[in-house]
């Protein structure tokens, strides 16, 4: 007890510290974003104007003008970029090149549907590893081998090809799901499992990594040896240690997770952030895209923050140091 | 008798596993058919057949055909070149962006080498496939967005492990004798630094030429990478996404080329990977 005392203090600057460094990430990225939409070739004005037009040609001064001055290019860059800054801490990403409208309300309610998406995935995912790992590591070669086999040969598909098998063999062939499923339950399966199988693979040879080293400890067999059933030694002793890495993976495959719920969004012409973001890209909607992208930072960063603070929680070895 | 089994088993060691093999014999095969497709099909790309369109997987034609009749295999072989020249190029612009900004930090240290290492995280929290519609949003798509879109978003993990190379090395003997001998910093970074530094990441490398085409064949498929109707492997599935309900082969068989690609590229590295490690053991 008397080790836990200093504890509380060092485990608040810790937090601090972890919080403080998470702001000034936010902040590059933020920086980062801003200073890509500049990289537009051309004069962004004539840009905007061709793009709302469909057509490329020179538009009239006054025509320029009017654009420069909607969006605040006519200030000096300094002042753009803190007014971006600080409209970002209000909660305000640009205006659409394209639909006139702030980016949030752009992005607005396709985010539900997205986070529903990538969560779910997140948990299927997380149920396929476990159970092909508990099931297969340490019984005998052959179905070890069948086990990391399997993560090995679905940690390498890419997004677009398990999710157009799955459309073919369970909407197409087998009509279980619909083609296109909106984001009712039913059209939620197929976007669901086309995240999670290749993320379950990575899982998987993580937790299979871990549990061969676990197996091997002392604790082990000494559960072992008060007469614990395999089962129980698998679910009660080595699931929980094989676990902690697989969640640091977690908070990293967030990434890849957004990356797939674009293909999955576009496959299944399912609502969500992704096809907006298509969209936006197809219209070279700048500002849309630097904001979704910059959400889906925001997201990550705070993710893996919670990870590492969750992480500090769970095991006692880190609140020292 | 064990000294029989233990000699046999390192015999064996040195053979390559019979997945290598085939492996190493699909990649051969892919390398074929970007240098020469003349080689593995009489065939032209273009050659309509309005009779066969839409034909599925046969003898004739194993992967089936288009709704102009062309033969999908013929299209496929054909638009390797194009393929693995995005994989390839995509992975140079991303290693020399690596080289660039790993050893100005490890080389440099200080104030720049935390400077770099902070950017590094934070491009980390860009997801590559988001990254990469970034730029191409900005430059609108095209073959040298592809190539560098995907460069530029798969660069922060080389850029790291080229840091802790030169880390790594730049304290070396030999390093520090080339330095005694006079030789000037730039020659002793060019010929001994950088080679040794860079010799273990060979395999991160040839595993990053199958990542990239699957990155780039993504913004292809999202109609973001090469426009169909060039036979490039993400134009084919953009191309046979269409179809996909009722002519599926159209794009799960050029996906599937990928895939297997994929695999054994990353195979290949992995296998390299360990001979690297082996040896420097």
């Amino acid at each position: 007890m008397s080790t836990a005392a200093p504890a509380p203090a060092a485990r608040l600057r810790r937090i601090a510290g972890k919080l403080l460094s998470a702001v000034l990430v936010l902040l590059v990225a933020a920086s980062i974003t801003f200073f890509v939409q500049l990289l537009l070739p051309g004069d962004r004005a004539t840009v905007i104007l061709n793009i709302r037009n469909g057509r490329d040609q020179q538009w009239p001064a006054e025509e320029i003008a009017a654009i420069n001055h909607q969006f605040g290019f006519d200030r000096p860059l300094i002042v753009q970029y803190l007014d971006y800054l600080a409209g970002l801490l209000r909660g305000d990403l640009g205006t659409s090149y394209t639909e006139f409208r702030p980016v949030t309300a752009v992005i607005g309610a396709q985010l539900l549907p997205t986070v529903v998406l990538t969560v779910g995935a997140l948990v299927v995912a997380w149920l396929i590893a476990v159970t092909v790992t508990l099931l297969t590591v340490r019984r005998g070669r052959i179905l070890g081998g069948i086990g990391a086999a399997f993560e090995a040969f679905t940690a390498s598909l890419p997004h677009y090809w398990v999710g157009m098998l799955l459309l073919v063999a369970f909407a197409v062939q087998i009509p279980i799901f619909p083609v296109i499923g909106g984001d009712t339950p039913a059209g939620t399966v197929l976007p669901v499992l086309t995240l999670a199988v290749p993320l379950s693979g990575f899982l998987g040879q993580v937790l299979r990594e871990e549990f061969h080293k676990v197996l091997d400890q002392p604790f082990i067999t000494t559960a072992r040896t008060r007469g614990m059933s395999d089962a129980a030694v698998r679910l009660r002793h080595a699931l929980r240690h094989a676990v902690l890495p697989g969640i640091t993976l977690s908070g990293w495959a967030l990434g890849a997770l957004v990356s797939g719920s674009v293909i999955a969004e576009s496959i299944y012409g399912r609502p969500g952030i992704g096809q907006v973001l298509v969209t936006a890209v197809n219209n070279r909607d700048v500002p849309t895209v630097a904001g979704i992208v910059l959400v889906v930072a925001a997201v990550y960063i705070v993710a893996n923050v919670l990870v590492d603070l969750a992480y500090t929680l769970v095991d006692p070895r880190l609140r020292i140091s | 008798m064990t000294v029989l089994a233990r000699s046999s088993s390192v015999a064996l060691g040195r053979l390559p596993r019979p997945g290598t093999v085939l492996a190493g014999g699909f990649v051969a095969l892919v390398v074929l058919a970007a240098v020469a497709p003349g080689l593995l099909t009489s065939d032209t790309p273009t050659q309509i057949d309005l009779t066969n369109a839409l034909a599925p997987p046969s003898w004739e034609h194993p992967f089936g055909t288009d709704e102009a009749g062309r033969d999908l295999l013929t299209r496929v072989i054909h638009g390797t070149g194009l393929s693995l020249g995005i994989g390839l190029g995509a992975t140079g612009v991303s290693m020399a962006l690596a080289i660039v900004l790993g050893a100005a930090a490890a080389l440099a240290g200080g104030v720049v080498d935390t400077l770099i290492t902070r950017l590094l995280e934070v491009t980390f929290a860009f997801p590559s496939l988001l990254a990469a519609l970034l730029i191409v949003a900005v430059f609108g798509p095209s073959v040298t967005t592809s190539i560098v879109a995907v460069g530029v978003g798969s660069m922060p993990g080389y850029a790291r492990m080229v840091r802790g190379q030169v880390l790594a090395v730049k304290e070396s003997g030999y390093i520090e004798a080339a330095h005694a001998l006079g030789h000037r910093p730039w020659r002793v970074f060019r010929q001994h630094l950088l080679p040794n530094a860079m010799r273990p990441l060979v395999a991160v490398v040839t595993l990053g030429v199958g990542q990239s085409i699957v990155w780039a064949s993504s913004l292809a498929f999202l109609g973001l990478g090469v426009p169909p109707p060039s036979p490039e492997w993400g134009a084919l599935l953009d191309a046979g996404r269409g179809y996909i309900t009722t002519s599926w082969w159209l794009a799960i068989m050029p996906g599937l080329v990928i895939v297997l690609f994929a695999v054994a590229v990353t195979s290949l590295g992995r296998t390299l990977q360990q001979r690297l490690e082996g040896a420097a053991r």
